[in-house]
């Protein structure tokens, strides 16, 4: 009897010691490697952030997959043609004030975009901080510099189709696949852009009518919206530095 | 990583994303440097000193943007290998792309060009 008691008692000091084990696993689990085996095991949720943003990252992996495979592409009619490529320092060149500019409306929008990431960095921030007028404030300003951006590109786009005649089967500078290229790729971005600017647009609006206190006052939709709109600044660096500075 | 292991430990991720705000007037900063700095490529001859810069730079507006802006520094390492390892296969396409363009550029080449006639003959002798 005795000796059963025992044994049960270290059982029961056994459970307990594996019990506080496991959920110091669960807790930080050493760090490094450790905490992705034991994130993916156990049949229990993976991902410790809220499912929106873990789906908002699924959904920008598929975009990476998608404007790379559109990058490749271009990659590999480039390499490929026997034409020269026409230079896009100047293609993209601009006469202002009289002055001949490389580039430079390519670099001001990229400034833009820039810009407006770092007030949606602003807007995630104050968003956390229950700042509703800030936050919403510094969306609907990273929408307008969106808007911008898209403006631009279509000076970009229109110049380059009245005044320069580039076609996506053809143009006058060089080899023809610049034009399919060049359209589809900044297109799929320019439209990105656009979904954007209606995304942030709604988001701060729900923002600003306190829609979001209802549900206990949680502004995680303006992490993932900003998450959105960086990557789409992200795509921008990659487009900037293959397309027109290769 | 330094930053993700201390979040870890405190218990932080999974939480809200909440840093000092110098943290992003600093990126911010720095992205329009680089910026700047890779317009600058545009001036320089093309060559491997332009296109090493022009990657350099992009690498490190790339690795900014993703790692403070978009708070991947401070996320556990379960979705940081989630989201940033399935990419590297898309290395392996390029590579394959590479390839298969040289391959393309060398068939057009061939195909494309003027007959090399040795001396003494026309192209009309073949």
């Amino acid at each position: 009897m005795a000796h059963d008691a025992t044994l049960m008692a270290a059982d029961g000091t056994l459970t307990a010691a594996d019990g506080s084990l496991a959920a110091a696993g669960v807790q930080d689990g050493g760090g490094g490697w450790q905490t992705v085996v034991n994130d993916w095991s156990s049949d229990k949720q993976t991902f410790r952030v809220p499912w929106g943003k873990a789906m908002m990252w699924i959904f920008l992996l598929s975009d990476t997959f998608i404007f790379t495979c559109f990058l490749t592409s271009y990659m590999k009619v480039r390499i490929s043609t026997p034409v020269p490529w026409p230079n896009p320092s100047e293609v993209f060149a601009l006469e202002i004030f009289g002055i001949h500019m490389p580039l430079i409306l390519i670099a001001i929008m990229t400034f833009v975009l820039i810009t407006s990431s770092g007030t949606m960095a602003l807007a995630v921030n104050y968003g956390y901080r229950g700042d509703r007028g800030r936050a919403s404030a510094l969306m609907l300003v990273t929408a307008a510099f969106g808007a911008v951006f898209v403006g631009m590109q279509a000076f970009e786009w229109t110049k380059l189709i009245i005044d320069e005649g580039v076609r996506p089967w053809g143009n006058p500078m060089g080899a023809e696949q610049f034009g399919a290229s060049f359209f589809m790729i900044t297109g799929f971005h320019g439209m990105h852009v656009s979904a954007g600017v209606i995304y942030l647009v709604i988001v701060a609006m729900k923002v600003l009518r306190g829609d979001y206190e209802r549900g206990g006052g949680n502004y995680e939709i303006v992490e993932i919206a900003g998450l959105y709109w960086h990557f789409v600044d992200l795509v921008w660096v990659f487009i900037f530095a293959f397309f027109y500075l290769w | 990583m330094a930053q993700a292991m201390t979040s870890d430990a405190h218990g932080q991720s999974g939480a809200h994303q909440q840093h000092p705000l110098k943290i992003y007037f600093v990126i911010w900063a720095l992205l329009f440097v680089f910026s700047a700095a890779s317009y600058m490529t545009d001036f320089l001859e093309h060559g491997f000193l332009r296109w090493g810069l022009i990657l350099l730079f992009m690498l490190l507006k790339a690795g900014f943007i993703v790692a403070v802006f978009m708070h991947m520094a401070w996320e556990r390492l379960a979705l940081i290998w989630a989201i940033l390892g399935p990419p590297v296969v898309l290395l392996v396409l390029i590579g394959l792309m590479v390839i298969e363009g040289d391959y393309t550029l060398l068939t057009r080449l061939d195909f494309f060009s003027e007959p090399i006639a040795p001396a003494g003959h026309t192209a009309e002798a073949h």
